[in-house]
């Protein structure tokens, strides 16, 4: 089971609560569809500045391995204040730890409704084909 | 999705499989680079059961070949092999091929996602000929080995044949892992020494299971489709769909050593199409070399200031450059080497630069 202190996307986006600004980060499951497992095929992540007005399932940026490229949707719409330096130069952190270190930016968000999101039970079930 | 002979053992050896040209293919068991660079350094061995095969007989076998085909066929000695394309009127390939000259048949090898176009396209074109036509994709493994350790390490299961005596683009039979007269070739598709073998399907686990067992002495590793295509495209190597395809034609792909214009050769599909190409083309296919980190993909519009000059045919991230590279067919006047044009992502850019084909070439002994 993946954590249940945040929401989803089906995109494999995940949202996670922190006082009044939320985390974005990637599942381990779209880590492991780019990276087939193998954290050295990680070669590229493209961020926002800060600053930069995000909207809610539109893409904020994107992530690319050896063989695939694949964009990144905002879970909820906001500001970004913050991004998550480490990770340009560093994407195994991504392999590593996807749910915690490898957050991706903070922001402000414009709301707090997650009514569109999945929560962890209904992220499981939307990748369970896939895994199976 | 198709499975080849071997489809079991690529998952227990950790194969990710993929749909690839209708077949559940592996394309990578371990990271792509590493699979790279073990082909490069030592042996790779590759399941390429999914290429189509298909042998031709009679009388006019050569003739077909030479109708449909871009090569001269009746010119290629018995026991070698030759590029060739099969070309609609327009010169726009259907697809490439290996043509392998038999004392009584021509051997082909063919894309697996144009088998059946082939198929079509030869079976319609023998009016007046006396040929059999044998499809042999199913019954026969194909299994290469790839690297500057393939011949020591094929030559541990092989019997009745000297392998260092099996030249470039030649092709001999032997004993193979106990199958007897396995057709063994000196081609490949990575720019490295190696073999290219077809063996019995109800042969094909035994002995892709005793080449790995006896190609630890030389560090052989298993190798998927992914670093495949790394392989070829640092070798210039072209692929349907990506240099070459409907809208696309040889002369302009730089493989006019496979187009032959030869009179003897007569007339054949494509024929005049292409020497009015060879005459004057426009464009050139070229590569390109970057120091940014974004990796060139098929599809990316390239830029000569705001002009949209180009597409990416083939990119990849190459552990051997040492840099990311890619294929993609400029105008003339930008397809010199040393020319900057930009990659536009989504607005932002990236230089690249155009280099000559191949990136790689491996030294000869």
């Amino acid at each position: 089971m993946r954590p249940d202190d945040r929401h989803y996307l089906p995109s494999h986006e995940w949202v996670k609560s922190d006082g009044d600004t939320v985390v974005f980060g990637i599942t381990d499951f779209a880590v492991e569809e780019l990276s087939h497992g193998n954290e050295d095929d990680l070669v590229y992540c493209d961020l926002p500045e800060p600053g930069r007005k995000l909207i809610q399932g539109e893409t904020f940026g994107e992530i690319e391995s050896v063989k695939a490229v694949a964009d990144l949707n905002s879970p909820v719409g906001g500001e970004v204040i913050e991004v998550n330096k480490t990770i340009e130069d560093h994407l195994q952190v991504l392999a590593k730890d996807p749910w915690d270190k490898g957050w991706l930016v903070r922001v402000k968000p414009d709301d707090n409704s997650t009514e569109h999101l999945l929560d962890a039970a209904g992220y499981e079930a939307s990748v369970g084909e896939a895994e199976g | 999705m198709r499975h080849t002979p071997l489809h079991d053992e690529h998952q227990p050896l950790g194969g990710k499989m993929v749909e690839f040209g209708g077949w559940h293919m592996p394309v990578q068991y371990g990271p792509i680079l590493d699979e790279v660079r073990c082909v490069r350094e030592r042996v790779g061995l590759f399941d390429l059961s999914h290429m189509g095969r298909f042998t031709l007989r009679g009388p006019d076998a050569v003739a077909l070949v030479d109708r449909v085909a871009t090569c001269f066929c009746a010119r290629i000695p018995v026991g070698s092999i030759r590029y060739g394309l099969l070309c609609r009127a327009t010169g726009n390939p259907i697809d490439d091929i290996l043509v392998y000259r038999g004392t009584d048949e021509i051997f082909l090898v063919v894309n697996a996602g144009n088998a059946d176009a082939d198929r079509e396209w030869l079976l319609s074109h023998t009016d007046g000929l006396d040929v059999q036509f044998e499809d042999q994709t199913e019954e026969l493994a194909m299994i290469a080995l790839q690297g500057p350790l393939s011949e020591e390490s094929l030559a541990r299961v092989t019997t009745d044949i000297d392998l260092a005596e099996l030249g470039y683009y030649k092709f001999a039979h032997g004993t193979v892992c106990g199958s007897p007269n396995v057709r063994i070739s000196r081609t490949g598709y990575t720019g490295e020494d190696g073999f290219e073998v077809y063996l019995p399907a109800e042969r094909a686990i035994e002995a892709w299971q005793a080449l790995l067992e006896s190609g630890q002495a030389s560090g052989m590793a298993p190798i998927g489709l992914g670093a495949r295509d790394t392989l070829r495209l640092e070798a210039g190597m072209p692929l349907y769909g990506h240099e070459i395809d409907a809208q696309h034609n040889p002369i302009e792909a730089g493989l006019k050593f496979g187009v032959s214009f030869h009179e003897e050769k007569g007339d054949w599909i494509g024929r005049a199409a292409l020497e009015a190409i060879h005459a004057a083309p426009t464009h050139s296919l070229v590569g390109l070399t970057t120091d940014g980190k974004r990796v060139p993909r098929q599809g990316y519009s390239l830029l000569s200031g705001d002009e949209n000059v180009g597409t990416i045919c083939s990119g990849a991230v190459s552990p051997t450059v040492g840099k990311n590279i890619a294929t993609a067919y400029l105008p003339l006047h930008l397809a010199q080497p040393g020319q900057v044009v930009d990659m536009d992502l989504r607005g932002k850019r990236q230089a690249c630069t155009v280099v000559d084909l191949p990136f790689y070439s491996r030294k000869r002994s």
